[in-house]
């Protein structure tokens, strides 16, 4: 069954990389196989729970021995404005009997525990790669104990070990499909409900973007899943249009979204100026083709001209302060294509960007941006990033955490632009905190401190100097 | 009379809020205090990514740890090829010294032979016999954080220790447990060298994890104990045997080398360091070098002057078992009473344990035994209930991802006890300043407050 689910995953028409594939190789999926030895990243698990924790009201319960909650719990930047129910963690926490003797009971106790504890809208329980192996049906035992305690209690099957965290991502999404969205009816729809796929208000970046759709008068009906109520995402299938932010994800939802219940998707994003307006000008667009007052169009070219002007205005006093400085961008997806465009819009050089996550439309359009001569890094070693930044060919890097230290033991500027940063950069406000955060670094005063010899290494002549 | 609560059979079927950790995580700390080491995950590619995350967070520091990457037809099958994949792959990108295997959930529920992998990989690979291969047992369904770390040091001593016909009189081996943090290491080394002794320490992450500025990339550890070093360890005069979880690897050591262990539960306390000098001076025949002496001086003052602000306060200490063992016997040293001791798993130490009620527990247990308490001390994840309940946190043991300098805090030997009471005892402290001048002046930076009088000013 999860066999089936998967090859429906990699059988995903709204997906461009997979179109272009022959039949074998869709076959195969698009999960890369991992070379034991040199293999990073996370599993499927991981990216399930990325997709789906962020829905703040839901009990989220791990089926699994601790590795897989207890190494993992409270580490995402995820922000909610109401309960904060997703930020607990709950394992079932699976011992040497549980293995021998099947955890199913287990599971039952643990989800009537928690919903009489709690009392949560819904319980998502997430299977792992050991109850996987010993034949836990956890989607019997959530229907079982959906029934016996009135509540919606989500399978979600997406064990580590059959695949990436992409994988994951869209496995996730299929337990939306399967067991959610469609659930429950809103209390009243307007012709301006829109659904957000793949935001999940890392940092609180959403909300510097709500206040833009409230203001030109586009209801957020649904985010799947950034400061998500189960509620919400349950009647993502009433919204006009749905817009997809990280196209790759979660594809499958949005084009599924459009097939069952007519509704039209686009794939967007909020980093950078130019971006966050089209995203502006497409969502008002799209609503208006499907019958919302034409008046929408207006109000949104009145706030994306003021905004503009805005920002545009505060990103002046960095410009020169940033002429020559030169960016190595290390991000996946539609990140590398929106990130380049905002940079230079501040004036930065970019000298180049990572293309390992990205389609290959992502890598036509940066091809399309800034000519054959970019660099398009496919697969570059941790050990040829450190030997750029140590010859000085970047002034700074943008990448996630785990590769900071690169950059750092090389002593050279590093901005988190990934999952565990503090700060928001989505919108216009966002890039001018990213312009910011930017400034902030290569200005700092360390840099020219940490890079000086010790006492020890320096030659007789500087002693000399020194003491005089 | 203290009575052990036990869970999760009778109490709970969820663990809410998890203190505890898995075991590969331990032995993947253990490793990373060998030099030039690559630790290894035998399982799917998740278990490495998580375990490296933590890790990243708490140290700060680049995190060598890689994984056999093990999908669904592997676990069906077996997982030799790519364990041997794996370590083939490590061994001609990165040339460690030592590749440390932790086996998982994953290739624990299938029952992968590591014994017979180890001999069938040395059969297959004369090439590779001069990278040091060491394989540890850590399901994740079973113990925890600290009995990973622990098999992993024993399977260390089993795989590379190796008897000595000669003694080195002067050198001595320190099992160091996983409650040591890297700053802790540097500190015993301080102590050890002060009485003209060499210390091997097993592992050595004040050489590792203490924060490094390499001259040019690496994807190995950089810097701990040398594998050479290790196997030398027969040579030493005597083995210091830090926390209960390192005992089963000192036996192991000792019954290998004949080198005599000496067992230390705690290393935190002035008495518990007294204990500590007392062997050194025996062992080197050398007196207590001055520094010391003013070290065990600085000490006894600060006792003096903080008591008055530990006596009867009510603390939940959440930790694992050695460390919780080590601060709850420090805190019951100063006068506080702990009222609950929460361990993630099992060990003998919880039957030595004095506090009021003692469980196998996590973070929601803490929530609820530490209503009235009047501090808690847990790691970085004990913040959300601290705050529900209103009651301070001191973040020690792992993960700290909240705090800089995590893994160089040093709260063993006099100077370590010492700054271990004045943290502590300042937060009782401020809280006293808060509730004596709450009312009048909350906002009065210099408003004095002296708690209770007992600093000996004449403020009123």
């Amino acid at each position: 069954m999860l066999q089936d689910k998967i090859q429906d995953v990699f059988n995903e028409p709204g997906c461009a990389t997979n179109q272009a594939k022959s039949a074998k190789e869709k076959k195969k999926g698009c999960t890369k196989s991992l070379k034991p030895g040199a293999a990073a990243g996370g599993c499927a698990y991981d990216g399930a729970m990325i997709v789906l924790q962020p829905i703040a009201d839901a009990a989220h319960l791990v089926h699994g021995p601790i590795a897989c909650l207890g190494n993992s719990w409270d580490n995402r930047g995820s922000k909610s404005s109401g309960s904060q129910l997703y930020r607990t963690g709950f394992t079932t926490d699976l011992s040497e009997l549980d293995v021998i003797g099947g955890g199913e009971k287990k599971l039952y106790r643990a989800i009537k525990e928690l919903v009489q504890q709690y009392d949560p809208p819904a319980v998502f329980v997430y299977q792992t790669c050991v109850p996987a192996m010993t034949g836990d049906d956890i989607a019997a035992v959530c229907k079982f104990a959906a029934q016996k305690l009135g509540k919606p209690v989500i399978p979600v099957e997406s064990p580590g070990f059959v695949g990436s965290k992409n994988l994951g991502n869209k496995l996730a999404g299929e337990a939306l499909l399967e067991h959610v969205i469609g659930t429950v009816e809103p209390d009243y729809t307007t012709p301006t409900d829109v659904c957000i796929i793949g935001e999940y208000n890392l940092a609180g970046e959403l909300w510097l973007v709500k206040p833009l759709l409230d203001e030109i008068g586009i209801r957020l009906l649904s985010c799947i899943s950034g400061d998500g109520r189960y509620r919400e995402v349950a009647q993502a299938h009433r919204a006009r249009v749905t817009m997809m932010v990280c196209s790759q994800a979660l594809v499958n939802v949005g084009r599924k979204m459009e097939e069952r219940y007519g509704i039209p998707y686009f794939e967007g994003s909020f980093y950078g100026v130019s971006d966050m307006s089209d995203t502006l000008r497409t969502m008002t667009r799209m609503l208006v083709e499907r019958g919302a007052d034409k008046s929408l169009i207006d109000r949104a070219e009145g706030v994306i001209a003021r905004e503009e002007s805005r920002v545009w205005r505060r990103l002046e006093p960095y410009k020169p302060r940033f002429d020559g400085k030169r960016v190595l961008l290390f991000t996946g997806g539609v990140k590398s294509w929106s990130m380049v465009s905002a940079l230079e819009g501040a004036g930065l050089t970019i000298l180049g960007t990572s293309t390992k996550k990205s389609t290959r439309e992502d890598k036509e359009r940066i091809k399309k941006m800034k000519g054959e001569e970019f660099h398009q890094w496919d697969d570059l070693k941790p050990r040829d990033i450190y030997k750029m930044l140590a010859d000085n060919q970047a002034d700074i890097m943008m990448s996630g955490g785990r590769s900071q230290f690169i950059s750092l033991k090389a002593k050279v500027p590093w901005l988190d632009i990934n999952q565990e940063r503090h700060h928001a950069y989505a919108g216009y406000d966002g890039i001018v905190n990213l312009c910011e955060e930017i400034d902030k670094t290569l200005s700092n005063p360390i840099w020219g401190q940490v890079r000086q010899p010790a006492p020890w290494e320096s030659g007789p002549s500087s002693t000399l100097l020194a003491a005089e | 009379m203290s009575h052990i609560q036990r869970f999760p059979s009778a109490a709970k079927a969820a663990s809410t809020n998890p203190l505890k950790m898995s075991q590969p995580l331990g032995a993947a700390l253990a490793y990373l205090g060998i030099d030039r080491c690559l630790p290894l995950f035998h399982g799917s590619q998740g278990c490495t990514a998580f375990g490296l995350v933590l890790l990243v967070r708490h140290f700060r520091e680049a995190i060598p740890l890689q994984t056999t990457a093990m999908d669904q037809v592997a676990t069906i099958l077996g997982g030799y090829d790519n364990l041997e994949q794996a370590i083939r792959t490590i061994v001609e990108r990165n040339k460690p010294a030592m590749i440390g295997v932790a086996t998982t959930g994953v290739t624990e529920t299938k029952g992968e032979d590591m014994g017979g992998q180890y001999t069938l990989f040395r059969q297959r690979n004369p090439d590779m016999a001069d990278t040091a291969l060491v394989f540890a047992n850590t399901p994740d369904f079973a113990g925890g954080f600290e009995d990973g770390f622990a098999a992993a040091v024993t399977a260390m001593v089993e795989r590379l220790v190796e008897p000595s016909p000669v003694r080195i009189p002067t050198q001595v081996n320190v099992l160091a447990g996983c409650h040591l943090s890297p700053g802790d290491v540097e500190e015993l080394r301080d102590i050890i060298e002060g009485f003209g002794l060499s210390p091997i320490f097993l592992p050595d992450l004040s050489l590792s994890m203490a924060g490094r500025q390499p001259a040019d990339f690496t994807a190995t550890s950089l810097g701990g104990v040398t594998v050479d070093q290790i196997r030398a360890m027969g040579a030493s005069a005597a083995t210091i045997v830090v926390g209960e979880h390192m005992r089963v690897a000192g036996n192991a050591l000792e019954l290998k080398t004949d080198v005599p262990s000496h067992f230390f539960n705690r290393l935190t306390g002035l008495e518990a360091t007294d204990k500590l000098v007392r062997l050194l001076t025996e062992l080197s025949g050398k007196p207590a070098p001055a520094r010391l002496r003013r070290q065990r001086e600085s000490l006894v003052d600060a006792m003096l002057d903080g008591h008055f602000f530990y006596s009867r306060k009510r603390i939940a200490v959440a930790l694992e078992p050695d460390l919780l063992y080590a601060v709850s016997g420090f805190l019951a040293d100063m006068g506080a009473e702990v009222i609950a001791a929460v361990s993630p798993t099992q060990s003998p130490v919880l039957e030595r344990l004095k506090a009021a009620t003692i469980m196998v527990g996590d973070h929601s247990d803490v929530e609820t035994l530490a209503r009235d308490a009047d501090l808690i001390v847990s790691n970085s994840h004990g913040r959300q209930g601290a705050a529900r309940i209103g009651v301070p946190l001191h973040r020690m043991g792992l993960p700290l991802f909240d705090r800089l300098g995590a893994g160089l805090r040093v709260q063993v030997g006099y100077r370590g006890t010492r700054e271990l009471l004045c943290d502590i005892g300042n937060l009782f402290l401020a809280r006293e300043m808060d509730h004596e001048h709450g009312h009048e002046s909350h906002d009065h930076g210099e408003s004095h407050g002296c708690g209770g009088g007992s600093c000996g000013c004449n403020a009123v």
